[in-house]
């Protein structure tokens, strides 16, 4: 993973709360054995209409929303199935950072181990933020905070170790498996006891 | 010191490097339960390092989403929904083949839900962690083990060094009080419990049902409450285990025999929460209060009493899901018309599952115009049942009986409802589209899916069930 510092983009807004795994990527396109090429079905029976073309009512197809790679989406964003095809297709959709007031707890793992910044901020900001699609945000993952046009700073705290790896591009099943001898220590008490 | 919870005694058993304000802890798996949607990737990542499985020993595959559940055809073929799911059972048996993992697949006597083979044949114990590249993992939960979904790139972590990077969650306690009332089952409950705490009410938390409603739960039961605990948000859902765990397992091929056995149980009685342990945040829930069960929205959050009114939209989200719903404001979700039922899925397809909706079908027929599709869980599941003359119940009141699968649960397998059908179905997610593009689900028990197919509107099991005992 190449290490990840900031984030400069518009936003787009998908206020919906409860966005489920199923409506970021139905299930029937699971078959897919690789996770390349998920883009095109990201969202797919919501932003597309049943003959195929762009369905205008879906926000992120409105012109305005062309080429922000941060969505501030409703609460409760990735709820359901632990697919790790929801965060795959959003990043190949040209999604960086997802930003929420709540986030889904296995989506959020899997969207930081693949380098889509799934960010918690407060209540009130993420109001404020949902309110003002289109705006021009940066966020500083170092900093741990989300720079407004205005001078304005929205604070976040990612869990440490997760911007560890972000900011350094850390393999993490590298780093786990630095700890083999301990997790052969580990096996031999359990087999001892 | 205040004591601890089962949570804790799980969690503190199996963690081999503890965690510090910078780095999650390194937690050991006991139990990789595997199929074929989300481990292909992972397997060619392991490929692609050089790496192998630390322990296929732990690990344990099977075919369930992307399966046919019609039988073979004429030629031996099987009716898949297309190349690509075929390509992916496929995939998962070379997988299986090239790296030593155990599959139950076609040829297997064993072979069905991942979350119900995993119990049936003893894998799945007090006291272990267990995870699975699928949500619904929370179910294994039923035995006092710490069991929970993981992504794909997890899979990998597990498979190479059969440990994961944890931190450690909050813990939230949920007390059901009193007894469930005759007719009202676990399903309900669940849905019932959903519907107070929310959807997103158990996010960051591991919840831990305890409280003499569901000391009274059967080992079925149990599962089907722990199952639907991702649905709160809740990675995890767990019951301390106790005779009836102890009873249940018993025999079961992987569990241990003779002297070991004995050990075992008396490892696992120790198993529950301290009375002194203290928990992050607590729940209480009145058991006797519990009616049949079902959702009126598209998350399972949204569910009520099927007689209670459906509540007004507060919100735009929740305008949008009455709206996809077609469910009305200030009426009963009871009544409404029913086009498709489905009786399956890791929820509820267990043998007892069936005997409740068998119970409630017995002699009479499925409404004209309702398609009924009952899936059991295993091939254990439809071997018992076929013995009991369930199969025959089903058939006879004109229900599809169809082999083992999460068929329209998810609805990739080609199982799925035409847009603008409304299916009663057993399983645990209501999502927009998840039982088939335009499809809208409501959750119900086995009884209620049962009642509704009769009655082709969604109708109380209840009055079925005092027919037959008069």
């Amino acid at each position: 993973m190449k290490p990840i510092t900031r984030i400069h983009s518009r936003t787009a807004v998908l206020a919906d709360e409860n966005i489920d795994t199923d409506r970021i990527i139905p299930a029937r396109f699971l078959t897919t054995t690789t996770r390349e090429g998920l883009g095109k079905l990201c969202f797919h029976d919501w932003r597309y209409q049943a003959d195929g073309s762009d369905n205008p009512a879906f926000p992120l197809n409105q012109p305005q929303a062309q080429g922000c790679s941060i969505v501030v989406a409703g609460r409760n964003f990735g709820c359901g199935s632990s697919r790790e095809h929801a965060p795959w297709a959003l990043l190949d959709y040209g999604v960086r950072a997802v930003l929420c007031s709540e986030i889904a707890d296995i989506f959020r793992g899997n969207a930081l181990k693949n380098g889509l910044l799934a960010i918690v901020i407060d209540e009130l900001e993420h109001r404020w933020l949902l309110k003002h699609p289109g705006i021009e945000l940066v966020i500083d993952v170092r900093g741990q905070f989300i720079a407004l046009p205005d001078g304005g700073r929205i604070p976040f705290r990612l869990e440490p170790f997760a911007r560890h790896c972000l900011l350094n591009g850390v393999d993490q099943l590298g780093y786990l498996l630095q700890h083999t001898d301990a997790i052969t220590h580990y096996e031999q008490q359990e087999k001892a006891a | 010191m205040s004591g601890k919870t089962l949570f804790e005694k799980v969690w503190n058993a199996h963690v081999v490097v503890p965690e510090t304000t910078d780095t999650p802890a390194v937690l050991y798996v006991d139990l990789h339960l595997v199929h074929e949607v989300t481990s292909p990737q992972a397997f060619s990542e392991l490929r692609e390092r050089g790496l192998p499985l630390r322990r296929p020993d732990r690990m344990l595959a099977t075919l369930d989403h992307s399966t046919p559940t019609l039988p073979t055809n004429a030629d031996g073929s099987r009716p898949y929904a297309n190349a690509e799911a075929q390509a992916q059972v496929t995939q998962l048996e070379t997988n299986c083949r090239e790296f030593g993992v155990e599959l139950h697949g076609w040829d297997s006597a064993d072979r069905g839900i991942v979350h119900v083979i995993g119990p049936e044949l003893g894998a799945t114990q007090p006291g272990m962690t267990i995870v699975c590249g699928d949500s619904h993992t929370s179910t294994h939960g039923a035995f006092g083990a710490l069991a929970f979904g993981i992504g794909t790139t997890e899979v990998g972590h597990v498979m190479a060094t059969q440990c994961l990077l944890q931190r450690k969650p909050k813990t939230m306690a949920i007390h059901v009080d009193g007894q469930l009332p005759p007719g009202i089952g676990a399903k309900d409950l669940i849905l019932h419990i959903i519907g107070t705490i929310g959807v997103d009410g158990g996010t960051g938390y591991v919840l831990e049902y305890r409280g003499a409603a569901i000391e009274a739960l059967s080992m079925d039961e149990r599962m089907t409450v722990c199952n639907m605990s991702i649905e709160a948000g809740a990675r995890a859902g767990l019951i301390a285990p106790d005779e009836t765990t102890f009873a249940w397992l018993k025999g079961r091929p992987r569990v241990p025999q003779g002297a070991a056995w004995d050990a075992a149980v008396k490892r696992w009685r120790a198993l529950r929460s301290d009375d002194d342990a203290t928990y992050d945040h607590q729940v209480r829930i009145d058991a006797t209060a519990v009616k049949p069960t079902v959702t009126y929205g598209t998350h399972p959050g949204m569910a009520i009493a099927m007689d209670a009114p459906v509540p007004a939209a507060t919100n735009a989200q929740e305008r949008r899901a009455l709206e996809y719903m077609k469910s009305e404001a200030g009426k009963p979700m009871q009544g409404t018309p029913v086009d498709v039922v489905f009786v399956g899925s890791c929820t509820n397809s267990r043998l007892s599952d069936l005997r409740e909706a068998a119970n409630v079908l017995r002699g009479r027929r499925v409404a004209d115009g309702v398609r009924m599709l009952v899936v059991p869980g295993s091939e254990a599941v439809r071997r018992d049942a076929e013995r009991e003359g369930l199969h025959q119940i089903f058939t006879a009141a004109g229900a599809e009986w169809r082999v083992p699968g999460c068929s329209m649960c998810i609805a990739m397998n080609g199982d799925l409802a035409q847009p603008g059908q409304l299916v009663v179905s057993t399983s645990n997610r209501n999502f927009e589209g998840r039982q088939g593009k335009g499809a809208r689900t409501v959750l119900a028990s086995p009884a209620t899916a049962a009642a509704s197919a009769l009655a082709g509107r969604i109708a109380d099991p209840r009055e079925y069930l005092v027919e037959v005992a008069a």
